[in-house]
């Protein structure tokens, strides 16, 4: 099916536009919004993707020519395809009678005509009463994207919005209508018919749950009534770099326990001197010096896998991953072997702070050697992270609980925490990777005690 | 006795107009007084306008003899009045007191015509059967004629009173509501105080004819042209078109010529548009002066009673003007009342 | 129960009002031996005599400012102006007298008066024998404005307009004189001023229209209902004061509102009711407040097809009505 590529309207107040140059030669591959061509106006000068993959079958306008928006610029189609009459659809005529009766069909038959692409604008804003009622059935984003909008341009509707509240409060259909009665119990000769041959599957065995449009990165097959929010440049780089850290690296993690009775021992008599000092001593203090212990003993942890050959890093500098309000940060503690307890816990007081605040430096968030994540604070027992490129791999730090554990053939309680590391494979084997963690397990365990 | 004396040596001179028309000595002396409580009442308001103590004023003065000799014809409290904004001498001779006028100043609570929503001059007391007024010009001469055709409608022989100046007759209101007026024979007197100038525009600038009593050929009425300044023969002349509109022989246009000595109002230069010398040759024929004249001719006043009576007239409008200055402002809400009537709730 | 045309309802709530009051007595031009341009008033010099059906002369201004004074007088007059078109010369006799001067005499002087005016178009009337007057005089506080569109409430709103002590501008459309027809019952009753009905029971928008849109209105709404459309019909009957309760719990219910008048659009009645809706019932909609109204242009042209053009018709209010369910 050939497609049109449309002088876009560049601005409220931009009425027309002028083709800059073409990037693509008819006969040409092109891919899905890839630059095909420029378009100058006296307010800006844009490129246009292409609104469709296949060939460029067709030119219209060429270089240096102004045309209004709207105006067909291009055909994409398959190649060998006949062209389509390029006019506009909204140009089409409309009868005195005929226009009337055409528009009726639509809100009468939904399903069969899908609403528009969700290029309006329309379709991301609320009407008063939809957004009153979004809060008074506090119905909840992940839900709202669920919502199939039926309004013109796949705007969601009241209607729309009391359907969703019905659907979501009323109970799950019977099989039957058998008033109460435990249907299957009845031999089936003794079962209720309704003497309807055919019913609708959706009344036999209940409406089948929308399923929510699956996210896509290029925004296709999203449904009409999903509310976009636009993406947060921290967030597109979180995306950027988990993405191309999980294809790049191959991921393996294995999970250590550790007892942490001596750390805890040792956190509690200290903190008050710490904090005489404005240092809030925290158990990611102590993680950050048993990983300094545990990278000094493994030295080939503290390295970067390149394709020249393993870049072994000289200096040992500490990322925390520090979660914030609509993403996270790591931060990096500098020389952390070089820092005391007393450095560390003030550099992780300091840096977790001003990254909530957003008041890092870039340099501040450069540089790391190897990260650790605390998801403990979360109350995550273990979880395998996603390495922080390009180091070589990451510690996953649960949280403490008490537990039963065996000791000397007897059950005692103690407080115990499940530590996580994941490895890039292509640097680091699982032998390393336990070796590593064994040496950071016992660095807590046996912490001194004064 | 002095006064006495006074009246025989007068009774030689001049003939009591005033008893052949039927009015006695006290009536006489009433009109007087009216006369002169307006004029007195019109020249305060003017002083605290420029003391800044009002925001507006329009006068009646030089008027007054017409407004009090139309007034004295009518049975007041049962003929209807229509008037329009010079009328201050004729409300107080119907019945409104300084005290009511000073209230529309001041524009404060009790203020009887309008429940202080108008500005000042825009009489109106329905007891008094006195129609509350608007300012665009003429509209009240058709109105006055609806009264008429009530009262015709309901066989009654009460009269109403209409008053205009020459300016409203360039209004069509004027032509429909004596055109009504002459088609149905309708009770009412339109009395047109003709004070040659409708603010700056000069009577030959407003009509073609040289008076407006020529018009009432048009409408089948009688015209009837009278010295505005002589309160006597202006009842006279009311008096004649009130027994015919009584007698159910219909309306009259009754024209009174006068001068207004003043500008337009508090806030009108005369100065513009007319020279000193005219208005100083019409304040010998000042109303307040003429009547006096003729009560000291006739032996009904002598200097000792017009001194009382300057008293008595210092003293209303004294007592009028801290009256009205004392009393509160009416609520500011009281702007949301008497927009609908009780059917409404 | 008696079948009534529109013209019917008035004629005989004029002779049955003459009837029980006295003080009501009719004037306007050709009201008497004529019974009317329109045969409003058809009979009523016969039984009444010209004492109390009074032809005027051909002075719209002093038609309203006899009747004033008549008012003050302590009748009741009605004023028969001829046609709607014709108000214009006794706008000042509305708007400054008539109108004002309960508050300008702070209640001291009523005028009770009845103005009854035939109006609007689609009868081939041209520019100056088929305008919509209402907006105008809709504006003015003190002045009843009334609209009925049937003879049950012809007959209501007339009754009603003599017992108030309030002038009452009664619009009648001319269109639907002989147009249209309804029962009308034989007991006594009245149709409050200020109470708006629906006419047509409706779940997905509400329709306000009033006069002859209120009949095209129920009609592209009984057309639209094939498709399971189901539009409310709003008469607000009384255009001042506006029924806002009534409105607002109607759009409340149908979170859309299209409002349909003949009168050009620009500062018409819909823009008022289009204003209480957003102002007051902003948290219910779900779809801006549509308006459907004449273009703005002087009045209504008299040549066929600008004619039609000119006026909203059922096919354009359907079309209306499709595109505010579908929004």
């Amino acid at each position: 099916m050939a497609t049109h590529v449309v002088m876009p309207q560049l601005g409220e107040s931009v009425v027309e536009g002028t083709v800059g140059k073409w990037y693509k030669k008819v006969g040409e591959q092109v891919a899905l919004y890839e630059p095909i061509m420029e378009v100058v106006t006296d307010k800006v000068t844009t490129e246009i993707p292409a609104s469709a993959a296949g060939t460029l079958l067709q030119i219209l306008v060429p270089e240096g020519t102004t045309v209004k928006a709207g105006t067909v610029l291009a055909v994409i189609g398959a190649a060998g395809e006949p062209l389509p009459p390029a006019t506009p659809a909204s140009a089409a005529g409309e009868g005195r009678r005929a226009a009337p009766a055409a528009a009726a069909a639509a809100p009468n038959h939904p399903t069969t005509q899908p609403p528009n692409a969700p290029t309006a604008p329309s379709a991301q804003r609320l009407t008063p009463v939809v957004a009153r009622m979004i809060a008074d059935h506090k119905i909840a984003d992940a839900e709202l994207a669920t919502i199939h909008g039926t309004g013109d341009g796949g705007r969601i509707s009241k209607k729309d919005i009391e359907a969703f509240v019905a659907r979501r409060t009323s109970p799950p259909s019977p099989l039957l209508p058998g008033e109460g009665r435990k249907i299957e119990e009845l031999p089936p000769w003794e079962q209720p018919g309704t003497g309807e041959l055919f019913r609708p599957t959706e009344e036999i065995f209940g409406k089948p749950q929308a399923t929510p449009p699956s996210p896509s990165s290029t925004g296709e097959g999203r449904g009409g009534g999903d509310e976009i929010v636009p993406l947060s440049p921290m967030r597109k780089a979180i995306a950027e770099h988990m993405v191309r850290s999980k294809t790049i690296a191959p991921h393996v993690s294995s999970v250590h326990e550790a007892e942490m009775s001596r750390v805890i021992a040792y956190q509690k008599a200290h903190a008050g001197e710490f904090a005489q000092q404005g240092v809030k001593l925290t158990y990611t203090a102590f993680f950050v010096q048993a990983a300094v212990a545990a990278l000094k003993a493994w030295p080939i942890v503290n390295a970067s896998y390149t394709e020249q050959g393993i870049a072994m890093k000289r200096d040992l500098n500490i990322g925390i991953a520090v979660a914030m309000e609509d993403g996270l940060i790591v931060p990096v503690i500098k020389h952390a072997d070089d820092k005391s307890l007393l450095g560390i816990a003030r550099a992780v007081n300091d840096l977790a702070t001003r990254a909530r605040e957003k008041r890092l430096t870039p340099d501040e968030v450069q540089g790391g050697t190897f990260t650790i994540t605390n998801y403990g604070i979360f109350g995550s027992l273990f979880g395998t992270p996603v390495i922080n490129q390009p180091q070589s791999a990451i510690l996953g730090v649960g949280t403490i609980q008490k537990r039963a554990v065996v000791l000397n053939d007897a059950i005692a309680i103690r407080p115990m925490i499940y530590l996580s590391i994941t490895i890039d494979h292509r640097l680091l084997d699982g032998a390393i990777g336990d070796q590593f963690m064994q040496k950071l397990k016992r660095f807590l365990e046996e912490y001194p005690a004064e | 006795m002095a006064t006495m004396k006074v009246a025989e040596k007068a009774a030689v001179k001049v003939e009591a107009r005033h008893r052949a028309l039927g009015l006695s000595d006290a009536q006489a002396l009433e009109m007087y007084w009216y006369i002169l409580l307006s004029r007195r009442l019109d020249e305060r308001m003017w002083i605290l306008h420029r003391q800044h103590q009002v925001a507006f004023h329009i006068s009646g003065i030089g008027h007054e003899a017409a407004q009090v000799g139309a007034a004295f014809a009518l049975k007041r409290g049962y003929d209807f009045v229509h008037p329009y904004y010079r009328d201050m001498a004729l409300s107080l001779a119907i019945g409104m007191t300084p005290r009511d006028l000073m209230l529309a100043m001041y524009g404060r609570q009790g203020e009887p015509s309008s429940g202080a929503r108008q500005m000042p001059a825009h009489y109106g007391a329905r007891a008094l059967k006195i129609v509350s007024g608007s300012s665009p010009v003429a509209t009240q001469i058709p109105q006055a004629s609806g009264i008429a055709f009530g009262i015709r409608y309901k066989g009654t022989d009460e009269v109403v009173l209409t008053c205009f100046g020459e300016g409203s007759t360039s209004e069509g209101d004027f032509h429909e509501g004596l055109n009504w007026a002459g088609i149905y024979k309708l009770p009412v007197i339109f009395f047109c105080q003709n004070n040659m100038y409708a603010i700056s525009v000069p009577t030959d600038k407003e009509m073609p004819v040289k008076n407006v009593a020529d018009r009432a050929v048009a409408y089948g009425i009688p015209g009837v042209i009278v010295d505005g300044n002589d309160a006597l023969e202006v009842y006279r002349v009311m008096k004649d078109a009130a027994a015919r509109a009584r007698r159910g022989e219909g309306a009259t246009l009754v024209e009174a010529k006068t001068y207004r000595p003043v500008p337009h109002s508090s806030d009108d230069d005369d100065r513009t548009y007319r020279s000193r010398e005219e208005v100083e040759a019409w304040k010998k024929k000042d109303p307040v002066l003429l009547m006096r004249q003729y009560l000291a001719s006739v032996g009904l006043l002598d200097d000792a009673t017009a001194q009382e009576y300057e008293a008595r007239a210092k003293e209303a409008v004294d007592d009028a003007h801290q009256f009205a200055n004392n009393a509160p402002f009416p609520p500011a809400e009281f702007a949301l009342e008497n927009v609908w009537g009780e059917s409404r709730k | 129960m008696a079948t009534l045309t529109n013209i019917e309802a008035v004629t005989r709530t004029l002779a049955e009002e003459m009837r029980r009051d006295p003080n009501i007595f009719i004037t306007g031009e050709d009201v008497g031996v004529r019974g009317g341009v329109f045969r409003a008033t058809k009979g009523l010099i016969e039984e009444f005599g010209d004492q109390r059906v009074v032809d005027s002369p051909l002075a719209e201004l002093s038609i309203v400012a006899i009747g004033m004074g008549a008012a003050l007088y302590g009748l009741h007059p009605v004023c028969e102006i001829q046609f709607a078109d014709f108000i214009a010369p006794a706008f000042n006799q509305i708007v400054n007298e008539v109108a004002k001067m309960r508050y300008r005499s702070n209640g001291a002087w009523t005028v009770p008066l009845v103005i009854r005016a035939p109006y609007g178009g689609g009868i081939g009337g041209g520019l100056y024998h088929s305008q919509s007057i209402e907006a105008t005089y809709a504006h003015v506080p003190g002045l009843y404005v009334v609209a009925p569109a049937t003879p049950y409430d012809i007959v209501g709103m007339l009754r009603y307009a003599f017992r108030v002590q309030d002038p009452v501008l009664f619009l009648e459309h001319k269109k639907t004189y002989r147009l249209i027809k309804g029962e009308v019952p034989n007991d006594y009753y009245t149709v409050p001023f200020g109470k708006a009905e629906i006419k047509r029971a409706g779940t997905d928008l509400t329709v306000i229209a009033y006069g002859l849109m209120l009949h095209l209105a129920l009609e592209a709404a009984q057309r639209v209902a094939a498709d399971g459309i189901s539009a409310q019909v709003l008469d607000p009957r009384t255009l001042n004061p506006l029924d806002k309760e009534t409105i607002l719990e109607s759009v409340k219910k149908t979170s859309k509102a299209l409002i349909v008048h003949e009168d050009n659009l620009t500062l018409g009645l819909g823009a008022e009711i289009a204003a209480i809706i957003a102002g007051e019932a902003f948290e219910y909609l779900d779809a801006p407040v549509m308006r459907l109204g004449a273009p703005d242009v002087p009045a209504v042209p008299f040549s066929q097809p600008m004619q039609d053009f000119f006026m909203p018709n059922a096919d354009k209010i359907e079309k209306a009505i499709r595109k505010l369910a579908a929004y």
